[in-house]
């Protein structure tokens, strides 16, 4: 473990380093994870090569790697109900803020301005906001420019799957290696819930019709896209009621068309979206409702928990936004000079630092190795990235969920909150909405916390920990459970089941 | 008659340009607008007029009454 005056200097350089744990999975359930910048022992290299550093395909590399999507493709094929097309598609984007549509040539330049500045960006997506493939000579124009600019970016895309079987050459050619699908039904009688109509060889069709041309599409374009050797993330929108027990069977479908990931999102449904589910009361799942759905399906199939459902101009890293730095009137003005070995030297620092917070964890579980429990607990996490308990308690925009037990530790998600702290004075109407969204944790994590949401988190059976202040968190969790253990067995705590907890609706942060 | 764009629900999405057989529909002023001289409701094309099919706000692209119906040369 590094000592704290040791790591804050390399935290002020970055907002990097970088174990390795797959791709959003975790170290049990038979997905091995992989501790090192060397391939795991459950995926090929080449694959390996195509993740590590991709923040969306890999839980670990999001503490440490950024992304930015550039808005080049406003047109859609089709039409969802948990979209509202008059302000931003919800589920990508932060609801009701439109985004500034770019031309192909104002996005090189952002692209370029951005990795200059933030060079742990290393994927540039386009997703949206409407479907990129919708939008093809845009979409394309935009990789061709930035793959001549900038060849170390890794481009993805990612599109409703009406157009893909269409452009999965093309694709290839780009050098694109990732494509997300967003996929929420196999079966057409459920996709005529979910899809008002599709805009289909000239034609608007509706109901069980555009559902089955939809999924025959989406499933044609994910085989296409396997034996092209592209790798493929699967979104799906959970909504509860009309397809959350049928994302199970979209999960098998999924995998064994070979898609690389499985991403299940809540549904996001506030009235003021305007969305036809936002308007006719369609409510989202729950914390826990939509963790045993991801349990269930994780297995055999990498599970993404980590996705932040950002907008389809966002900046930097996962759940943080740093997009308003870069509108088209800065970039404009800005002299950007394109400096890739500065970029390459940066991330190899990276590379060394997520070696070390790989053996501190590891060397922690050794200690774990002899115990077996069936207790598992969660707790909540501060952090501003780096894999390290950061942030205040008050300055969090989310925390982080871990799940501990003997088998190990596992990031199972994360929650959004507003800030619980403005101008250095806790806001009392917010703490209890941080307590709803956290409740089904034990602890939460904090690098400082005031004595005042210290007794409220305390009287709700959360324990407020400080002392692993600036430390690894995962090292960390593993370390707060064996005490846990080490509580219940002395019989000072009893363990009981937490219960559930709330998935923030609206803005990612308040107004 | 050729049909228009109310250009207070138009969201700019620019889905309806590239489907117009007739390069009738161009951006204007950050709405996308027909232009009536060339609209020709698709007739001689397509059986729905493509805009309509498209658009992602019900009742934003509808016909222009002020015009005359188009006839098919």
């Amino acid at each position: 473990m590094l000592e704290q005056n040791q790591t804050a200097p390399l935290e002020e350089v970055m907002q990097q380093i970088a174990e390795h744990k797959g791709c959003g999975t975790s170290s049990e359930g038979g997905k091995a994870s992989c501790g090192s910048s060397s391939a795991p022992e459950d995926m090929a290299p080449e694959v390996w090569e195509k993740v590590k550093n991709h923040p969306c395909y890999s839980e670990e590399a999001h503490h440490h790697y950024a992304r930015m999507h550039v808005a080049v493709a406003p047109a859609c094929n089709i039409q969802c109900n948990y979209c509202n097309r008059k302000y931003d598609c919800a589920n990508e984007s932060r609801p009701g803020v439109v985004s500034e549509k770019l031309t192909p040539e104002q996005a090189s330049k952002k692209v370029l301005a951005v990795a200059s500045t933030i060079p742990q960006m290393t994927v540039l997506g386009i997703a949206g906001p409407g479907d990129p493939l919708a939008n093809p000579e845009k979409t394309f124009k935009t990789f061709e420019l930035i793959y001549k600019a900038a060849p170390d970016i890794k481009l993805c895309l990612s599109t409703n799957g009406l157009a893909l079987p269409d452009h999965v050459e093309t694709i290839k050619s780009f050098n694109v290696d990732h494509v997300t699908i967003t996929i929420n039904m196999v079966d057409p009688e459920v996709g005529q819930h979910i899809y008002p109509w599709i805009f289909w060889k000239h034609k608007r069709v509706t109901g069980i019709e555009a559902a089955r041309i939809l999924t025959e599409r989406q499933m044609l374009g994910l085989e296409m896209l396997t034996a092209a050797g592209i790798l493929c993330k699967v979104n799906s929108v959970m909504i509860p009621g009309i397809n959350d027990k049928h994302l199970v069977e979209v999960n098998r479908a999924v995998k064994s068309r070979g898609a690389f990931l499985h991403n299940i999102m809540p549904l996001i449904s506030a009235p003021e979206h305007g969305t036809v589910f936002g308007l006719n009361g369609q409510r989202g799942p729950t914390a826990q409702e939509l963790k045993a759905l991801q349990d269930s399906c994780e297995g055999e199939m990498n599970m993404m928990r980590h996705c932040r459902q950002c907008r389809a101009d966002a900046v930097g890293l996962l759940g943080e936004d740093r997009s308003a730095e870069f509108t088209t009137e800065k970039i404009m003005e800005m002299d950007v000079q394109y400096d890739i070995e500065k970029r390459r030297a940066y991330q190899e620092i990276v590379e060394q630092d997520r070696q070390e917070k790989v053996a501190a964890k590891n060397a922690e579980l050794l200690e774990l190795e002899e115990e077996y429990s069936e207790v598992k607990i969660l707790v909540a996490v501060a952090t501003k990235g780096s894999g390290r308990i950061n942030e205040h308690f008050g300055h969090a925009q989310e925390f982080q969920i871990y799940e501990v037990g003997t088998g190990g530790s596992k990031f199972v998600g994360h929650r959004r909150v507003d800030l619980y702290c403005q101008g250095g004075y806790g806001e009392e109407d917010t703490l209890p909405t941080v307590i709803r969204a956290i409740n089904d944790c034990v602890a939460v994590f904090v690098a400082k916390i005031g004595g005042c949401p210290k007794d409220e988190l305390k009287a709700a059976g959360i324990d407020p920990v400080d002392k692993y202040a600036h430390e690894f968190i995962e090292q960390s969790a593993v370390r707060y459970f064996k005490e846990y253990l080490g509580r219940i067995k002395s019989g000072e705590i009893v363990h009981v089941d937490r219960g559930d907890a709330d998935i923030r609706q609206g803005a990612y942060i308040a107004a | 008659m050729a049909y228009k764009i109310i250009s207070s629900q138009c969201t700019a999405c620019s889905a309806c340009e590239p489907e117009c057989p007739n390069v009738a529909i161009y951006e204007k002023d950050g709405t996308f607008v027909i232009n009536p001289k060339k609209c020709t409701e698709c007739i001689g094309y397509f059986d729905d007029a493509q805009c309509v099919a498209v658009c992602p706000v019900d009742n934003t692209c509808v016909i222009d009454t002020s015009y005359p119906r188009y006839q098919a040369a």
